[in-house]
């Protein structure tokens, strides 16, 4: 990774930030390391830790019933665990921002990881969930306050898909 | 043990202004809205498993007010996960107070896992949620409903029910209605 491609977690914050968010919730993983980071160490937000994706789902549509906006985090195995769930937000119109991490594709060197990864896309269109890819660091930000944008605008659930190529290679012997 | 429509309508006899509730798909909605709909009400028609989360993101956002997630045990067993992550959170306003018969009613009154080895109220605490209740008899339940308007730390009480099925009452099914009018209810 270039140094100029490490700064996206930053500009995600900064877009977090930007909208009001207030809640985030997470199931930690190796790719979001710095923004949940970011998330914990800010006194606006309220971080909170999933046992379990579909979790964040429910807390999401909670979190805008009485108000506040929230963002969820996960890897893209998480999609999976969210799937009945995100029929609270379609039936109720709520609005969702998921921001995952992606497996299972470029560079990939688990292949337990790619039955679930390959399928993100498929799964998030069938659930109404509008996906951006984000496959360069300079994208980052403009995409990203666009779907942050729709979802609270427009009441609508909005995923941004952070490639393996954005994150880049996990490193897999230490 | 208490008969599931004379429990619910003894806990929010006296319900506070600044009580908000979520209740649990199937009976436990029939039940809340028996004691007469409310816009302070966010019934689940699904999302089976979400009750104690919709809770903990209602009670983060607002302090002020006290919120009681109602549900049953078939409900609570799916999100089992969910006592843990609220246990973290340590919301002093959420209460969770799960009606308990040992049976999936809505679907046909299958035993459930309550029925075989499993303690919820024991749960619970292992999460750490320092104030539990069992609530078997009518002095419980009176106590309970107090506790309603004057919990200050989280609180998971087990209600324990007979294997009745009253007949339904059904408020409106429309999630967007439902969500439009809580948030009009909390001045979100
Ligand atoms: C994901 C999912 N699985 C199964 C069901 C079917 N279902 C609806 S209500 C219910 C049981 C609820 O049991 P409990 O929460 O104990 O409520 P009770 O009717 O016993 O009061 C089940 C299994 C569902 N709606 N969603
Ligand atoms: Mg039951």
């Amino acid at each position: 990774m270039s140094k100029a491609d490490s700064t996206w977690p930053d500009q995600l914050f900064a877009v977090l930030k930007a909208a009001d968010i207030r809640q985030v919730g997470y199931v930690p993983d190796a790719g979001h390391a710095r923004l949940i980071e970011r998330c914990a160490a800010d006194p606006a937000i309220r971080d909170v830790v999933l046992t379990t994706e579909e979790e964040g789902v429910a807390l999401a549509a909670g979190a805008w019933l009485g108000g506040q906006r929230s963002a969820l985090l996960m890897q893209s195995s998480g999609v999976g665990n969210c799937v009945n769930m995100l029929s609270l937000i379609k039936s109720c119109r709520f609005p969702l921002v998921m921001i995952v991490t992606m497996r299972g594709e470029w560079a990939e060197f688990n292949p337990w990881q790619v039955a679930m990864g390959s399928i993100v896309e498929p799964v998030l269109r069938l659930a109404d969930v509008h996906a951006y890819r984000l496959d360069r660091a300079e994208d980052v930000a403009d995409v990203a306050a666009g779907a942050v944008d729709l979802a609270f605008g427009g009441d609508h659930a909005i995923a941004l898909l952070l490639s393996q190529r954005l994150i880049g290679r996990k490193v897999w012997v230490k | 043990m208490l008969e599931r429509r004379k429990a619910i309508a003894t806990l929010l006899a006296k319900r506070p202004d600044d009580l908000v509730i979520v209740s649990g798909l199937g009976s436990i909605t029939y039940d809340v809205a028996s004691v007469g709909d409310d816009d302070r009400n966010f019934y689940l028609w699904g999302a089976m498993g979400g009750a104690a989360m919709v809770g903990l993101g209602v009670a983060l956002a607002q302090p002020a007010r006290r919120v009681a997630v109602i549900t049953g045990d078939g409900e609570t067993l799916m999100g089992l996960g969910a006592l843990a992550t609220v246990a973290v959170q340590k919301p002093a306003n959420l209460a969770i107070i799960v009606f308990d018969n040992g049976l999936y009613g809505e679907t046909g009154s299958q035993a459930s896992h309550t029925r075989g080895t499993v303690d919820l109220t024991k749960a619970a605490a292992a999460c750490g949620i320092g104030f539990t209740l069992e609530v078997d008899n009518e002095a419980g339940l009176g106590r309970l409903a107090e506790l309603l308007g004057s919990y200050t730390e989280t609180l998971f009480a087990r209600v324990a029910i007979t294997p009745t099925e009253p007949p339904r009452v059904l408020p409106t099914r429309d999630g967007v209605a439902l969500k439009l009018r809580f948030r009009r209810a909390v001045g979100a």
